[in-house]
């Protein structure tokens, strides 16, 4: 039988998108047999541009790399510059540190979950995912004063102790998210019709994912036991007790249970990162100038593993910075797991990945 | 002469004219009654200008009165229609938000105008066409997919005092015309000239052939177990014996999933799936072309919760009673009450796949329905009915 395939260009404003990037699809039928991923329409010059800031000055600016995940990304900014400056951070910043990043991968998590919501085609997990991040980001509110772009870490510390009351809110929060999490896992996982989506599709063997340099839920989706939290800690990380969920599957519902299972990892390293905070101060000064050489920070971003170079040149402004972005890479990986698959895959495929174009585009 | 001589506001119930040979018909009491008084007015109002005119008495005659009658009629059935739709959108949002856990609409008294207001909008609109679009196909088919909805939606009546026709071969040409529509979808994606409309007019004819097999064989079971196409046979058929869905409740859950699908509603959406086909075989209409598909599905929504309540819950009948009680507000509660658990699912169920619909239409509906039809051949031949 004589079959015609077609290209659709899905994206840039496609529902499925989230964010500006195209994926070129070649259809036969509903079956995909080809696959493009176009990004970089979010390119705003981020690396250059911050060669010509000062060191402080960069810290707002990577809040904008990823509007779900500004605490992470400040996070491992400062962390370059500390290693280049070879300071040690006050321990109660550390903690601190450590429990804004949990409560950003949370709220993450949370924005994913929703976006997947969507994608599946139900606006009430939407709608609940939504209603429990706004409990995260008021905490983010008491913390820093912002929602989104936190700008809460600063060379040498971050900027403000915690708030009044912020540990009993911390606890409140976290108990009451533990609860309602389960309601959105029973939408989810007691419905045939959310598992059939997502069972078996996007399907991705370990070794594929290896050779593309998948990181985060993707590459613990399909096996491989790694998480820079745990293996190569920073802060305080090694003084936490978690664990971190691998799944075997490589397909979207692995993904899925990954992110579900890390959420509560996180509320648990909240609790631990609370009752273990000591006193002190949560700021110390820091030199102007960042002495001469290369360094880099990576830490476990909600997306994957977020690395950072920073190579200084003796002067108050970075030589150059270069920024590991983990969609970057892991949408490469969008070809081998929408091959094969039908259109309506798509977009359950896609939100696994959990797109964000600030810091893959930079 | 008085105004009392030209305005006759008799009892419009005991009307004489009724076409059909029945005891009554609302719609068409109403219709002939309002144009006795419209009519009368104007026969007045004219006389007043001129008397001893011919055109007065010509206005209140039986031939103008019954022909007037039937085109007020067609409106007083309409509106009631209309505004029973409009409620099952309301109650939609308002269920939806509170399933949500979010406000639902709030313009107006307890958010009911927010349709009125969408309406306002959507009219407001300009009317865009894509430049290579066949003309024709493009027009035609929304307006046949528009009008087979209403069309439709005029067919079911709410009562046995409350139609428009009532025809013998009643619930046959319902199905027939329900099942146009998807073959409009497919000639409106394939006229609008866009890959995403294409792609979601094949998916309603992949859809249809799932579900209308099924949908029919159920059919056919409720036929053959009232022994009349007849509406008015069917639901008297179950108030003598008993409501349907007691001896077929497979055909029942049968019914209920392909109607579903029957009206596009998550989680058969799949022509108008937004996630990956961005609003499918609707992408490219817009203004009020856009506004009335919506309004259609919502028609399409409506007689498919009352096609259930007449074939399974005994239509406008009240359970344990012979006599019927305000039978056009028992009919629309159910329906109300079924369409209910439309919203429920759509709150609940994500949306599912092209290739799953056709394993769940042919592996698992088509064989539930056979068995349904084999019960009913056994339980008709074992006399029970």
């Amino acid at each position: 039988m004589m079959t015609s395939k077609m290209w659709v260009t899905m994206g840039p404003q496609h529902p499925f998108s989230h964010g500006l990037w195209t994926l070129k699809v070649k259809i036969d039928g509903e079956v995909i047999t080809d696959a493009i991923p176009i990004i970089g329409y979010l390119h705003r010059g981020w690396e250059k541009e911050c060669e010509n800031r000062t060191y402080p000055q960069i810290i707002p600016m990577a809040d904008r790399l990823c509007y779900s995940a500004s605490m992470t990304w400040s996070h491992v900014y400062v962390m370059a510059v500390e290693e280049a400056l070879g300071i040690e951070v006050p321990e109660r910043a550390q903690y601190l540190r450590v429990v804004a990043d949990e409560i950003c991968r949370i709220q993450s998590h949370l924005m994913w979950l929703a976006a997947m919501g969507t994608d599946l085609g139900n606006l009430t997990v939407f709608l609940w995912s939504l209603r429990e991040r706004e409990m995260f980001l008021d905490l983010f509110v008491k913390l820093c004063g912002q929602r989104l772009t936190t700008n809460y870490p600063r060379i040498g510390g971050v900027r403000n102790d915690m708030p009044y009351l912020f540990e009993r809110d911390c606890m409140r929060v976290v108990d009451l998210f533990e609860k309602r999490l389960w309601d959105i896992i029973a939408l989810m996982d007691d419905s045939a019709i959310f598992l059939s989506r997502m069972q078996g599709v996007g399907r991705i063997s370990r070794k594929e994912a290896a050779n593309m340099g998948l990181t985060g839920p993707g590459m613990r989706g399909c096996g491989v036991n790694f998480d820079v939290r745990r293996d190569d800690p920073y802060e305080v990380y090694d003084l936490l007790d978690f664990e971190v969920p691998v799944h075997k599957d490589g397909d979207a519902y692995a993904r899925y249970a990954v992110r579900i299972e890390e959420m509560f990892q996180s509320c648990e390293i909240i609790r631990q990162a609370m009752a273990q905070m000591p006193d002190g101060p949560v700021r110390i000064k820091v030199p102007r100038n960042v002495p001469a050489g290369s360094h880099f920070a990576r830490i476990e971003d909600p997306r994957g593993e977020a690395l950072m170079h920073l190579i200084s040149d003796g002067t108050d402004k970075p030589y150059r910075l270069k920024v590991r972005s983990p969609i970057f890479v892991n949408v490469s990986g969008a070809k081998r797991m929408v091959l094969g698959t039908r259109m309506a895959d798509v977009p359950a495929i896609m939100g696994t990945i959990d797109m964000c174009l600030g810091e893959t585009d930079r | 002469m008085s105004f009392s001589d030209w305005v006759n506001i008799s009892d419009p119930l005991a009307n004489p004219n009724s076409p059909y040979g029945v005891t009554e018909n609302i719609p068409y009491s109403v219709g002939s009654g309002l144009w006795e008084i419209i009519g009368g007015i104007l026969a007045w109002i004219i006389n007043m200008i001129v008397p001893g005119n011919r055109l007065s008495p010509w206005l209140i005659s039986d031939a103008v009165t019954n022909a007037l009658g039937l085109v007020l009629m067609v409106v007083v059935f309409f509106a009631v229609i209309f505004i029973v739709n409009l409620t099952m959108i309301w109650i939609e949002r308002k269920v939806l938000g509170r399933i949500m856990d979010r406000r639902a609409t709030r313009i107006g008294p307890l958010g009911y105008l927010q349709c009125l207001a969408d309406g306002l909008k959507t009219f407001l609109k300009e009317h865009i066409m894509p430049d290579k679009a066949d003309k024709k196909g493009y027009m035609w088919a929304v307006s046949i997919v528009i009008g087979s909805a209403v069309l439709i939606a005029g067919m079911i009546p709410l009562s046995p005092r409350w139609f428009l026709a009532d025809y013998g071969t009643g619930l046959l040409i319902v199905f027939g015309i329900f099942a146009v529509s998807p073959f409009m979808i497919l000639v409106a994606g394939w006229a609008q000239n866009n890959k995403y409309s294409l792609i979601g007019g094949m998916r309603a004819a992949a859809q249809m052939i799932s579900y209308e097999i099924p949908m029919l064989l159920v059919f056919v079971s409720v036929v053959l177990m009232a022994g009349s196409l007849n509406i008015n046979d069917i639901v008297q058929f179950q108030m003598d014996n008993t409501w349907f869905i007691i001896p077929q409740f497979i055909g029942f859950v049968v019914f209920m999933v392909a109607a579903v699908a029957e009206a596009e509603r998550i989680p058969f959406d799949l022509p108008e799936a937004e996630a990956e086909l961005v609003e499918g075989w609707q992408t490219e209409y817009g203004g009020m072309k856009w506004g009335l598909i919506m309004l259609s599905d919502y028609f399409r929504g409506y007689v498919a919760c009352a096609l259930g309540v007449i074939m399974f819950l005994g239509g406008w009948a009240l359970p344990f009673m012979d006599e019927l009680v305000i039978p056009e507000i028992v009919f629309l509660l159910k329906v109300i009450l079924l369409f209910f658990i439309m919203v429920w699912a759509r709150g609940t169920f994500g949306r599912i796949r092209t290739d799953q619909i056709l394993n769940i239409g042919w592996k698992v509906l088509l064989p539930l329905a056979v068995l349904n039809l084999f019960i009913v051949v056994l339980l008709k031949m074992g006399g029970v009915f």
